[in-house]
């Protein structure tokens, strides 16, 4: 599977999950894009909030080595490799916090790489 | 502070009393020569040799002072496991072969015919496991012993958290030639299910890795990177994390964070134990019998004798305590 199919598939099975839940508000919002830079040991910005219903597309990015971002309840599981952008499109369907942490060990200090994710209504 | 010096199980497969037996028996016979019979072995995990300093000055000593503790033990352990992170990981290949060279010095202390390893994330996922296997031979093998198979599965060389399909493919045929009665005992370093995702305690295909295991009834997995004693039941598999020798890290049912335990400067080992399994000899249902030792620290009783454990090990000098999970 090549990494374009890769995420594309993601965005397909969140947002076959999220249909039935999907705010009408929203329906036929263009997705909001947000920046996410992964670097040792860190990703920046460390918090971001989205609103349940709202298409929005991750734009992922990082700046030294390969990184993961993984959000195991939605499976969300990804590589972010150096020099490119990875870029997925999700609309959240359920209000709640979630982490997402880097999967791909990074070296001394990896296990501090997450992101919180704050779904409201 | 809650460190564990590891795990001591007493093996019994007790195969005359349970259904199919003669089978199993049969078959390590024309195996491996082998007939099944009751036996012990040990299980450290996550020394984590290269580790030192604020917030935890003990260094290798949790870990020699469990090799000098299994040492002592009235019944020699027919060999040991060491379920990952048997070094700390470093930047410098030089300083990471000096590492596993000095877990190798303590680790062959331990009066045992025979130590087994897997890599944790801290020995092989930087360079895919190329030094480990420098050093320890191959990150997943599998052995037979005295009526029980044993398989070591690596979930760290690949960077992500995964066994991967060629690994997986290889355990499928190892299996494949046992009787469905068979004990079999799978060791790892990472959860094979998802204790805690987001403290990264899981492997992305341990559901692979559990459906393969499936049709045997009787599966045990050992593994360690959490830091602290576990147990699940998973189906018909037990599933038994080890304690660390070198820090505990928080109970992930009570804290959103993953934190270590802060070093307790008057009580160094403080809840440091030892877990023995036996087979239960009354109930042929029952495969192993639990039983948690707690240990003290008596050897290194008064002021001057903590004060000798939390003194800096000069082997280490100039190693880092940065994160580790």
């Amino acid at each position: 599977m090549t990494p374009t199919s890769k995420i594309a598939t993601i965005a397909i099975v969140l947002a076959a999950a999220a249909c039935t839940a999907a705010a009408p508000t929203y329906a036929d919002a263009a997705p909001q894009v947000v920046k996410i830079t992964a670097a040792k040991f860190h990703f920046e910005p460390d918090h971001i909030t989205l609103h349940k219903g709202q298409p929005v597309t991750l734009q992922l990015t990082s700046t030294d080595a390969t990184h993961g971002f993984m959000i195991r309840v939605l499976k969300i599981d990804t590589e972010i490799k150096p020099g490119k952008v990875t870029e997925m499109t999700v609309t959240p369907a359920t209000p709640g916090s979630f982490i997402a942490i880097c999967d791909h060990y990074c070296g001394l200090g990896h296990g501090m790489m997450k992101l919180k994710i704050q779904v409201e209504q | 502070m809650s460190l564990g010096i590891g795990v001591v199980y007493q093996f019994a497969p007790m195969l005359a009393r349970r259904a199919h037996a003669g089978a199993i028996e049969d078959f390590f016979k024309k195996a491996n020569g082998e007939s099944p019979q009751t036996f012990t072995f040990a299980q450290f995990s996550d020394p984590h040799v290269g580790f030192q300093g604020p917030p935890d000055p003990l260094g290798t000593k949790a870990f020699e002072h469990a090799v000098d503790l299994i040492n002592r033990a009235p019944q020699r352990p027919d060999f040991v496991l060491f379920t990952g992170d048997l070094t700390h990981d470093a930047e410098s290949r030089d300083v990471h072969t000096q590492r596993m060279q000095l877990f190798k010095t303590i680790a062959e202390r331990i009066h045992t015919p025979a130590i087994h390893t897997v890599p944790g994330e801290n020995d092989a996922a930087l360079d895919g496991g190329v030094l480990y296997r420098e050093h320890f031979g191959d990150s997943h093998y599998s052995f037979d012993h005295k009526g029980v198979h044993f398989v070591a599965l690596d979930n760290v060389s690949r960077a992500h958290p995964e066994v991967g399909a060629d690994q997986l493919a290889w355990m499928k045929a190892d299996i494949a030639r046992f009787p469905a009665t068979t004990p079999i005992v799978v060791f790892t370093h990472r959860p094979l299910f998802d204790l805690k995702p987001e403290w990264e305690w899981f492997t992305a295909d341990g559901d692979d890795v559990m459906n393969a295991l499936s049709p045997y009834e009787n599966v045990t997995i050992l593994y360690g990177h959490i830091h602290r004693q576990n147990f699940a039941l998973r189906g018909n598999v037990k599933h038994y994390a080890a304690r660390s020798l070198i820090f505990a890290f928080n109970d992930p049912a009570t804290n959103a964070e993953k934190k270590q335990m802060p070093f307790d400067q008057g009580q160094p080992f403080n809840g440091l134990g030892i877990r023995l399994l036996a087979d239960n000899a009354t109930d042929p249902a029952v495969t192993l019998e639990v039983t948690d030792v707690e240990l003290t620290t008596q050897e290194f009783g008064g002021v001057s004798g903590i004060q000798q454990l939390t003194k800096p090990n000069e082997a280490l000098k100039g190693s880092s305590a940065n994160d580790a999970d």
